[in-house]
């Protein structure tokens, strides 16, 4: 029987009320937000916070909406939210391919978008999307608030640079003009359905006249720094998007990520993992961005 | 601390610590023993009831996050002594053996059915994909839940298949 130890528990009001709790009470304070990493992890005796800040009341945290050319996503957004959001997959469709394969509908129903990121475990599907997307993130703290790049959000393995008296609040992510074609996937390898992956990768293309204009990588659970193929990035930008630029970018992820070998997998299998997924979710995200260059699209 | 919620509609208060999971809150605290508790790592399913609207696995909240909230287990499905159309289903398409993963595969499928009121076989097998049925290999829960699709709207007494106890098969 695994039972969190003993602590202490402070429901939060406000967001000025949460964070006005975990200045008080320091860092033996954890925020609660779904708790579907946080609680098995105090069942397991992980994570000892001496104190709970729950800030499930906080609904105003909990929204997808436009506001000029950006996407908003508040922390509290549970994972099925984001998957049902039509907004969120009208610009993003990488966010639905990859709320498709988190965890099970059941954890997606209170599994929240801010508590994953805010895990920072190696394998969160969401991180590599946001790193793909560019986005940004909101954290609030005692002196206000502050914004981070997704790409620097992620210090190390269960590291974020939200501090023990902040909150993450929001996620932003840049929606581009029309005449900019875009496309973004995520794809993901798991043992069986709802599970973890053993690789995964997140795609978005823009693209000018078959050019890659800009571009952004994710990848999940293969030891990629801040989730991202930075090295095949840069090696697409500029380059027509075709099937020979795809593959090489696929061979560049795979030589720079960092997998490691576990009970998920052996860590060159995982390598050819990432050669392909990236390969293929690019792909993917020029199929939705209009077309591989020299194919009618 | 202090904890009020209510409970299939009915309103408790407790004292309770507030590690004590929602799981064991339900069962040893209000002796409604419908919801199980099976692989305790948000992996089987067994521990499904609603909080408010949805489905969670209760092994996986607190009962201090239910502090002013609706829960529902399956002790509620029923209402006023007639049985949901999806334990009907249950019942007439053989949905269950032991019995452990059925309680929390019924909330799963009330809720897919309220929002999703003919779903295909698919759809059924993907809402319960994050619960676990070691006997019988999931294709009578899907049946029972389409059975249920068919029959739902009714008072959930009719269209039971015939299943009035005179094909006596064992079952009971
Ligand atoms: C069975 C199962 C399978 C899963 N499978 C997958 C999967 O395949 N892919 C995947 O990506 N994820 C998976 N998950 C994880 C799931 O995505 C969780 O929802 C997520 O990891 C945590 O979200 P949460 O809201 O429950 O966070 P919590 O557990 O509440 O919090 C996690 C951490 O973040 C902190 N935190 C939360 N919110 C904030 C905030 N706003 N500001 C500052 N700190 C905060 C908490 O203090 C805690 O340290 C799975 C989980 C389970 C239980
Ligand atoms: S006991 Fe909760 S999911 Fe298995
Ligand atoms: S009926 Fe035995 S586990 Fe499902």
């Amino acid at each position: 029987m695994q039972v969190p130890a003993q602590v202490e528990y402070e429901k939060a009001t406000s967001v000025q009320h949460a964070l006005a709790l975990l200045a008080r009470y320091g860092p033996e304070a954890k925020v609660l937000a779904g708790g579907h990493s946080l609680i098995p992890m105090m069942k397991l005796r992980l994570a000892q916070p001496e104190v709970l800040v729950d800030i499930n009341g906080l609904t105003d945290l909990c929204f997808i909406d436009r506001v000029a050319d950006e996407l908003r996503i508040g922390t509290l957004t549970r994972h099925a939210q984001l998957l049902e959001s039509e907004l969120a997959g009208e610009h993003f469709a990488i966010l639905h391919d990859a709320e498709r394969v988190i965890a099970d509908p059941i954890v997606r129903n209170w599994g929240t978008v801010g508590g994953s990121l805010c895990q920072a475990d190696p394998s969160e599907d969401l991180s590599a999307a946001f790193a793909a997307m560019k986005g940004t993130m909101v954290i609030e703290g005692p002196g206000g608030s502050r914004e981070v790049s997704a790409r620097a959000f992620h210090t190390g393995p269960y590291e974020t640079v939200v501090g023990p008296s902040e909150l993450l609040t929001e996620i932003r992510l840049p929606i581009r003009p029309g005449h900019q074609r875009g496309g973004s996937a995520y794809l993901k390898v798991a043992r069986r359905a709802g599970d973890w992956p053993v690789g995964a990768a997140g795609a978005a293309v823009w693209l000018t006249d078959g050019i890659v204009a800009d571009v952004g990588i994710g990848l999940t659970a293969v030891g990629a720094r801040h989730f991202v193929a930075a090295e095949a990035e840069e090696f697409l930008l500029g380059r027509p998007a075709d099937e020979e630029n795809l593959a090489r970018a696929g061979e560049i992820a795979a030589e720079h990520c960092r997998p490691v070998t576990d009970q998920r997998g052996p860590a060159d299998y995982k390598r050819h993992l990432v050669r392909e997924l990236t390969a293929r979710v690019l792909r993917a995200a020029l199929s939705r961005a209009g077309g591989l260059a020299g194919r009618p699209s | 601390m202090k904890l009020t919620l209510t409970v299939n509609g009915t309103e408790y208060a407790r004292t309770i610590e507030p590690r004590l999971l929602l799981i064991h809150f339900l069962r040893d605290e209000l002796g409604l023993t419908g919801s199980h508790w099976g692989c305790d790592t948000s992996n089987c399913g067994a521990c499904v009831v609603w909080l408010d609207e949805t489905p969670v696995k209760s092994c996986t909240v607190l009962a201090a996050m239910t502090d002013g909230r609706r829960v529902t287990t399956v002790e509620g499905l029923a209402r006023n002594g007639v049985l949901d159309p999806v334990q009907e289903g249950f019942s007439a398409c053989h949905g269950l053996q032991c019995g452990f993963c059925t309680p929390g595969m019924m909330m799963t499928a009330r809720w897919l059915l309220d929002r999703n009121p003919n779903p295909t076989a698919a759809e059924v097998r993907e809402a319960i994909s994050g619960q676990i049925c070691r006997c019988t290999g999931y294709e009578n829960i899907v049946r029972s839940v389409l059975w249920a699709a068919g029959n739902d709207g009714n008072d959930g007494n009719e269209g039971n298949d015939g299943n009035d106890g005179s094909d006596d098969d064992g079952r009971d």
